[in-house]
C-alpha cells in the first residue's frame, strides 16, 4: 500500500512534467538573457538557410524545383529538431554534472528536457514558416495536411528514442559526441532535405535499393511533411513536368511511417533501457 | 517499534580504481584483455536501521566511508552489494546549491532547485516567501546567482533544501558554512525537524555537535560500521581511533531556556569540599556534575557520564536515568565510583544530558578531567604478577618469586 510518504518520495524519481516544463524554461531563459533579440534568432539559422540553399540550388546548380523554398523549409525545420535535440542532449548528462552527482532526481528529464528545448524552437520556427506559407503558398491548405499528426508523432518518438541512448552512452564514451557531429552531418545529406526524393527514386542506380533510402526513419518523416505541406508531388513549371515527391498516394507515406514508427519505437525502448542501466553509474563516472 | 525508514542490509558500495579508464569507444574496443582495474571498497556489509524520528551521528575519519553512505542514502549512488531501502521524501543538504544556474536570478533558481527536489510549483509557492526570509536574500532575490558571494549561494541552498519538506533528512558538513547566526539558524532549523519527528541522518566533524544533535551515533572506519548506538560512546570510540582527545568548551550552542551542564567537580567523597584532580588506584571517586535548569526545562532528563581512559578508548559508563529538575534552579548530579580500577593515567569524562526519550538536550566534554596514578611509572595496567622459574628444564620449580615493584597489596581492598 502506498502512504503519503512513498508518493512523496515518488515526487523525487518519476518523471515531473512540471519539472521537465521547468528545465526547459531554464534552458529558454539562459539561452536568451541578455540578448536584445532574444528568440528572434533563432530564426536566423533556418533563415539564412535557406537563403544559402536557395542561391546555390536554384541559382548556381539549377536543380528546376519550383517552390524548392516550400519544399526545403517543410524537411529542414523537422530536421532542426533532430538535429538540435539529438546534440543537446549528447552533452547534457555531463553538462549537469554537478547536479546529476549531488541531487537525487529522476535523470532521465534531462535528455527529455533537451528534446523539449528543440521542440520549442520547432513549434514557433513552424508558425513563423505557416505565416509565410499563407501569405505566399496558400495552395498548402488542404486534407493532406492531416500527414503532419502521424509524421509529428514518429519524428517525436525518434528523436527520444535517440536522445535517451546518445545521452547515457556519451556520459561513458566521449567519443559519442564527436562521432554524432560527422553522423549527423552525413545523416543530413542522405535525408532528401534539400533535393528530392524522387531524384533519388528515379536515378539510384540499383532501382531495387531505393528502400535501404527510404528506412531512414527522418525520411520517412521529411517526405511525409512535403507531402502535406509542399503537396504537389508534379509540378509543371514554365511548360517543364518536374517530379518533385515521390508518389501522391497516402499509402506509400503512411507505409513508411509505419515502419519509421516501429524502428523509433525499437530505438525508444533500446534508449530507456540503455539509459536506465548506465544512469546509476553517472554520478561516478562523471 | 517503529516502522524503520532507512533499511539496508548487506550494503556495499564498490569503486573502480583504473589506472587508465577507457573513456572512449577506440580504448574499449581496442582494449583486448581486460582493463586493469583496481577494486577498493568504499563500504562494506552496511546493515542499518533507522526508525522514522531518529537522528543518528554518522561520524568517522576522513575517507572512512560516511558521505558514501550518505549518496546511497539519498539515490545518488546506487549499491554495488546489498540493498539500501529508504521510504519517504529525501532532503539532501550533501551540496547546497548544485544545480544553480549563474545566468538565473535567485527567484529563479528558488523555482528550478526546489522543483529538482521535488516539490510542485503549488507547494513552492506557498513556501516561496518563508525561503526567501529564511535565506535573508531579499534585497537579491531578483539578482543574477552568478554575483552572489559564496555565503549567499550556500543560503539560498540550505534554505530551499529545508524548505522540501523532508521525510529524511542527510546532511553533509554544511555547518561548516556560513556565519555564526547563520549555523545557529541551521542548528535550530536541524531541531525543528527533530520536534516534527524528521529522521536525520548527519555527518559532521565536528564531534561535540554529535551528542547535543543526536540520539544514536554511528562511527565507520574504512567502509564499516565500527560502533552503532549511543552518540557519546560514539564520539569517545571515534576520539580513541583519532587519537584525539581535546578539551571542549561545549554548551555553547544548548538552549539555555533548557538544561545545560554548568560544570563539573571531582573529589574525595570522603572530604567532598576539596576538589581533586589525582587519585590512587583502587580510591574512591565522586565526580559531581552541575547542572543549570532553564524556564523550559523538561521534568525528566537522564545524564549519562562516559568516562574515557588514557589511551582514549571508552572505559566505562554511568547513567541517571529519569533524574528530576525543577525549573529554574540548579541541581547537583553526583556519581560515586566506589573504586578506581588499576589503570593508571590521564582521565577524560563526557557528559550528556538527555531527554527520556533520547533527544539530547546538552553534552559536554571535559579533558584531562583526573589523573590515576599507581606503584608503577611503567604501563598502563597495574597487574599483580610474578616470576615462575628461571630455569631451562621442565619441570623445575622456580623459587624466585616477584611483585610488582612497591607494594601491590594496596592494589585491591
Amino acid at each position: 500500500m502506498l502512504s503519503a510518504a512513498d508518493v512523496r518520495a515518488a515526487a523525487q524519481s518519476r518523471i515531473r512534467w512540471e519539472l521537465l516544463a521547468n528545465l526547459i524554461r531554464k534552458d529558454l531563459k539562459v539561452k536568451y538573457k541578455n540578448s536584445t533579440l532574444g528568440f528572434l534568432w533563432s530564426l536566423a539559422n533556418p533563415l539564412l538557410y535557406l537563403v544559402v540553399f536557395d542561391l546555390v540550388f536554384t541559382q548556381f546548380l539549377r536543380n528546376n524545383v519550383p517552390y524548392f523554398a516550400v519544399m526545403f523549409m517543410s524537411g529542414l525545420l523537422v530536421w532542426n529538431f533532430f538535429n538540435l535535440s539529438t546534440l543537446s542532449a549528447t552533452g547534457v548528462v555531463v553538462g549537469s554534472a554537478n547536479l546529476v552527482r549531488k541531487v537525487r532526481f529522476p535523470r532521465v528529464v534531462l535528455p527529455l528536457a533537451s528534446v523539449g528545448f528543440a521542440g520549442v524552437h520547432f513549434v514557433l520556427q513552424m508558425l513563423v514558416f505557416f505565416v509565410f506559407l499563407l501569405a505566399f503558398y496558400r495552395d498548402f491548405i488542404g486534407p493532406q495536411l492531416v500527414l503532419l499528426v502521424p509524421a509529428l508523432v514518429v519524428a517525436l518518438l525518434f528523436t527520444t528514442g535517440m536522445a535517451l541512448l546518445v545521452s547515457a552512452l556519451n556520459v561513458r564514451y566521449r567519443d559519442v559526441e564527436h562521432l554524432l557531429e560527422i553522423v549527423l552531418l552525413a545523416w543530413f545529406w542522405l535525408t532528401p532535405i534539400v533535393y528530392p526524393v524522387s531524384f533519388v527514386q528515379a536515378r539510384l542506380v540499383p532501382k531495387h535499393l531505393f528502400w535501404i533510402f527510404m528506412a531512414n526513419p527522418m525520411t520517412a518523416v521529411v517526405t511525409s511533411i512535403q507531402r502535406a505541406i509542399y503537396r504537389h508531388p508534379v509540378v509543371v513549371s514554365d511548360g517543364k513536368v518536374v517530379q518533385v515527391l515521390a508518389t501522391d498516394g497516402y499509402a506509400f507515406y503512411l507505409k513508411w511511417l509505419g515502419v519509421a514508427g516501429a524502428i523509433s519505437l525499437v530505438l525508444l525502448a533500446l534508449g530507456t533501457l540503455v539509459f536506465r542501466r548506465m544512469e546509476a553509474d553517472f554520478a561516478e563516472e562523471l | 517499534m517503529p516502522e524503520a525508514v532507512i533499511a539496508a542490509e548487506g550494503a556495499g558500495k564498490r569503486f573502480l580504481i583504473h589506472h587508465q579508464r577507457a573513456t572512449s569507444l577506440k580504448e574499449r574496443l581496442l582494449q583486448t584483455r581486460r582493463s586493469q582495474a583496481e577494486e577498493f571498497w568504499a563500504l562494506r556489509d552496511i546493515d542499518l536501521r533507522i526508525s522514522g524520528g531518529e537522528t543518528v551521528g554518522l561520524i568517522g575519519a576522513n575517507g572512512s566511508g560516511k558521505s558514501t553512505l550518505l549518496k546511497l542514502l539519498a539515490g545518488i549512488l546506487a549499491p554495488s552489494a546489498g540493498s539500501v531501502k529508504v521510504r519517504g521524501r529525501v532532503a539532501s543538504l550533501l551540496e547546497l546549491g548544485a544545480g544553480f544556474n549563474g545566468e538565473l536570478t535567485g527567484r529563479e533558481n528558488i523555482y528550478l532547485n526546489a522543483s529538482i527536489l521535488g516539490l510542485s510549483r503549488r507547494e513552492i509557492n506557498r513556501n516561496f516567501d518563508s525561503i526567501v526570509e529564511f535565506s535573508g536574500l531579499e534585497q537579491f532575490i531578483d539578482n543574477q546567482v552568478k554575483h552572489y558571494s559564496s555565503g549567499q549561494y550556500v543560503r539560498l541552498g540550505f534554505a530551499i533544501a529545508v524548505h522540501v519538506d523532508p521525510d529524511i533528512l542527510l546532511v553533509d558538513e554544511v555547518l561548516a558554512v556560513g556565519d555564526e547566526a547563520f549555523q545557529a539558524k541551521c542548528l535550530a532549523k536541524i531541531t525543528e525537524f527533530q520536534e516534527r519527528g524528521c529522521t536525520i541522518l548527519f555527518v559532521t566533524h565536528a564531534l561535540d555537535l554529535v551528542p547535543r544533535l543526536c540520539s544514536r551515533g554511528l562511527v565507520l572506519d574504512h567502509g564499516r560500521v565500527l560502533h552503532d548506538g549511543d552518540a557519546l560512546e560514539a564520539t569517545e570510540r571515534l576520539r580513541s581511533l583519532l587519537g584525539t582527545a581535546a578539551d571542549q568548551s561545549g554548551g555553547a550552542g544548548a538552549d539555555a531556556s533548557s538544561l545545560r551542564i554548568g560544570g563539573l567537580r571531582l573529589v574525595d567523597p570522603a572530604a567532598p569540599s576539596a576538589y581533586k584532580g589525582e587519585f590512587r588506584i583502587g580510591e574512591a571517586l565522586l565526580a559531581e556534575v552541575d547542572v543549570q535548569v532553564g524556564p523550559q526545562a523538561p521534568p525528566l532528563a537522564a545524564v549519562r557520564v562516559v568516562v574515557t581512559g588514557p589511551a582514549d578508548v571508552p572505559m566505562w559508563v554511568m547513567d541517571a536515568e529519569e533524574v528530576r529538575f525543577e525549573p529554574n534552579t540548579s541541581r547537583t548530579v553526583r556519581f560515586l565510583v566506589k573504586e578506581l580500577p588499576p589503570i593508571q593515567g590521564i582521565f577524560a569524562l563526557a557528559v550528556a544530558l538527555r531527554e527520556p526519550d533520547g533527544r539530547a538536550l546538552d553534552a559536554r566534554r571535559f579533558g584531562e578531567a583526573f589523573r590515576v596514578i599507581g606503584s608503577s611509572e611503567h604501563g598502563l595496567v597495574e597487574v599483580a604478577w610474578s616470576i615462575e622459574g628461571t630455569e631451562e628444564e621442565q619441570g623445575a620449580k622456580s623459587s624466585a618469586s616477584r611483585r610488582p615493584r612497591a607494594a601491590g597489596d594496596r592494589g585491591r581492598r
